[in-house]
């Protein structure tokens, strides 16, 4: 362990919610409001605008060579603190020193063009990244070897595959020589290869006595990769210290979502871009009341209530299941499924997804939920609700599977002949 | 990872110091002042500045049949029509030279300009992805996008080239000021570009006004006639208009049209600078907010 590599002092970042952040002004609005204050007695601007400290009062240091993870829900500031490191976007107060040249990696691909080659994309988000061009002709052999695209590297990559895409992508940020690596969730996209590739690979840079600032809320990388743990509860650093600890509070830490429903209009875990369209869910079994615990096998419904005022809907509802890892599960969806295309468009009710018989093994899982309109998503709200599995005794055989034989149990039949090869 | 590629870590700075030395620690607060300028930045990202001016003129003309031709077919269309309409129906007189090459002269310079503004106006709107992922000078995006439309100017003049030698119109000393003329143009396209990208990272109406802009900017310079047709008493209103300035500079050095009035020509220069400072002052007071609202 080393210097201090990054210092963070009192940091804060307010936000102005509502018309400014996801609407963009209109000339005409500004001269209707300014019209409006002209007319009103005491001439003061409407204030229909709220702020949000995205970040609230943050302090903390990283020495050089360590490998810190970043979680907590969403809307809790990891991505904002990121943000701020990364300079994309300045602090309202505060400051952050830092020592060193800092790579971030926000979003894998950021800058690559579809219509330029494999070779060309690798130049040019080198250099968005702030690569030397000498640096990346020095790496590039290396870049290519490790997305495995050398077959393909003159091709435009729109004629990619998703996957070579992202392995070039992802190729490329990792072989960035920088002091300090900023990584947000970069393991969410890509298949199971790809995450084991990126995985080893981020577990190569960080051996290399690297400092690197890690957002996920894939607890398993984090628990992997990371020595100590920042966990954030909006816009605050809550707690910070050994990786297994804060991971076990962070996970823990689900009281307010299990109580069988949540309400959805203002949910922290509603992703940037959505509509607040969903209003409420509720898990309904078999019991009248909402629960949050189930028996394995058991039946469930999830029911959401929505509200489109604006513009009737033919919903689509997308429900994931996830591990409290963050794992996805399973995931179903209407839009997947045929039959389930319902016949007026409706502006306000309740869609239903049943489970007849859940087949997850016990544990605690999260659910996120998609509400659309035919082949759009209109309003995504992730971690919106939890729930927890019982044992119980599906097989009626007294025993369960063994926990690490996956988190889904399934009945199957078996049949035997004697004396015979399968041929 | 190999130890020799290890030790170079320390080699390459993003944010190098100011002495040659230790990495130098950056501080990452809310920015004050008005004049805090920064260009040094921008030097410092020369490379990207390069790689995404390259990333334009390559992607520009990928998947049409006739590739950079269009560079070639824009300008040289727009003329015939100018020449039909305005040449031969509206009888518009040009100082005595075919109406056509009177025309593309000015087309050469115009059509720089035009897709400059408007490329750049829109640019930081554009980048959109790049600006709230990554960080690097802002100022790069509307620049990158100004200084592209160069290639096509280039292309387009070879045309030029061929029709001069067509009419017997001799080259003279003159075109060797035709940098400084493109430089104007560039200033001019540059200082607009600035501020009408980032109002439109505020105010989406300032992409929708754009098109309208360049038009009536369009017929306040003198592409489709002669300055001489200008009413004597507007000279002064003139010259406020660079791009006057340059369309006549163009038609002195290749065409060999009287000089354009020096004094006319120094007034552009500082207005166009005028503009050109304050767009940078305002394009990097609004920097800050750029990621948060685009």
């Amino acid at each position: 362990m080393g210097d201090i590599a990054i210092q963070v002092e009192h940091l804060s970042k307010q936000y102005t919610l509502g018309t400014s952040r996801y609407q963009h002004d209109t000339l005409r609005d500004q001269l209707t409001d300014g019209l409006k204050a002209l007319f009103r007695r005491n001439g003061r601007p409407p204030s229909n605008k709220n702020t949000i400290w995205a970040l609230k009062d943050v302090s903390f240091e990283v020495r050089e060579g360590e490998v810190v993870g970043i979680i907590g829900r969403n809307g809790a500031g990891k991505s904002t603190l990121l943000k701020i490191l990364s300079r994309i976007t300045e602090p309202t107060s505060g400051y952050a020193k830092i020592h060193g040249r800092v790579g971030s990696l926000l979003e894998v691909g950021t800058g690559f063009h579809p219509e330029l080659t494999g070779r060309e994309n690798i130049y040019l988000n080198g250099a968005i990244l702030g690569m030397r061009r000498v640096e990346i002709e020095r790496k590039f052999d290396e870049i290519v070897a490790f997305a495995e695209v050398e077959k393909f590297i003159d091709m435009p990559v729109k004629h990619y595959s998703s996957g070579m895409y992202l392995r070039l992508a992802f190729a490329v940020a990792a072989h960035l020589e920088s002091e300090i690596l900023i990584i947000d969730e970069v393991l969410a996209v890509g298949d199971q290869a790809f995450q084991k590739k990126c995985l080893g690979k981020m577990d190569e840079v960080s051996h290399t006595g690297r400092t690197v600032l890690f957002v996920s809320h894939n607890m398993t990388a984090i628990e992997f990769l990371c020595d100590r743990c920042f966990l954030f509860d909006q816009g605050r650093l809550e707690v910070s210290g050994e990786t297994g600890i804060i991971t076990a509070r962070y996970l823990a830490s689900d009281v307010d979502r299990s109580s069988g429903q949540a309400d959805l209009v203002y949910h922290n875990g509603r992703t940037k871009g959505s509509m607040s369209v969903m209003a409420k869910v509720i898990l309904a079994t078999e019991l009248s009341e909402p629960t949050s615990s189930l028996p394995m096998g058991s039946q469930l419904s999830i029911q959401v209530s929505f509200s489109s005022k604006s513009k009737p809907i033919y919903p689509i509802l997308g429900v994931v299941l996830k591990n409290r890892f963050g794992t996805a599960i399973l995931g179903v969806n209407n839009r997947f499924i045929p039959g389930y295309r319902f016949a007026e468009p409706i502006s306000d009710g309740i869609i239903t997804c049943h489970f007849s018989s859940l087949p997850l093994m016990p544990g605690k899982y999260l659910i996120d939920l998609y509400l659309g309109d035919e082949h759009v998503d209109l309003d995504v709200v992730h971690e919106a609700v939890s729930f927890d599995v019982t044992p119980a005794d599906v097989f009626k055989s007294g025993k369960l599977p063994p926990a690490a034989a996956g988190p889904i149990f399934w009945p199957a039949t078996w049949s035997l002949e004697n004396g015979k090869e399968v041929c | 990872m190999s130890p020799e590629q290890e030790s170079s870590i320390a080699a390459l700075d993003l944010f190098p110091s100011e002495e040659a030395g230790k990495t130098s620690a950056v501080t990452i607060q809310a920015s004050k002042g008005l004049f805090h300028l920064d260009l040094k930045a921008v030097w410092r990202y020369r490379e990207l500045l390069y790689f995404l001016i390259w990333r334009d003129v390559k992607v520009r003309y990928k998947q049409t049949a006739i590739g950079a031709g269009w560079a070639i077919v824009q300008p040289l269309m727009t003329m015939v029509i100018f020449t039909v309409v305005f040449g031969s129906f509206a009888k518009i007189p040009s100082d005595g030279l075919p109406y056509s090459i009177f025309a593309y002269t000015a087309l050469l310079p115009w059509n720089y300009f035009a897709q400059a503004i408007n490329r750049s106006g829109v640019s930081l709107v554009g980048s959109a992805s790049l600006i709230t992922k990554v960080y690097f000078p802002r100022l790069i995006v509307p620049i990158s996008a100004a200084v592209a439309p160069v290639v096509d100017f280039a292309i387009a003049f070879i045309i030029l080239l061929a029709m001069m030698a067509w009419f017997g119109i001799a080259p003279t000393w003159g075109m060797l000021a035709l940098p400084l003329f493109l430089l104007l143009a560039l200033a001019t396209a540059l200082a607009v570009g600035l501020w009408l990208s980032a109002l439109n990272v505020r105010y989406r109406d300032v992409g929708y006004t754009i098109p309208f802009l360049i038009q009536v900017w369009m017929y306040a310079s003198p592409v489709v006639y002669p300055v001489s047709l200008v009413p004597e008493k507007w000279p002064l209103l003139y010259s406020l208009n660079p791009m006057a300035g340059v369309i006549e500079g163009f038609r002195w050095a290749l065409l060999g049209k009287e000089s354009p009035d020096f004094r006319v020509m120094t007034a552009s220069a500082v207005v166009v600078m005028v503009l050109l400072l304050g767009g940078i002052v305002y394009f990097r007071r609004m920097e800050r907010t750029f990621a948060d609202v685009v």
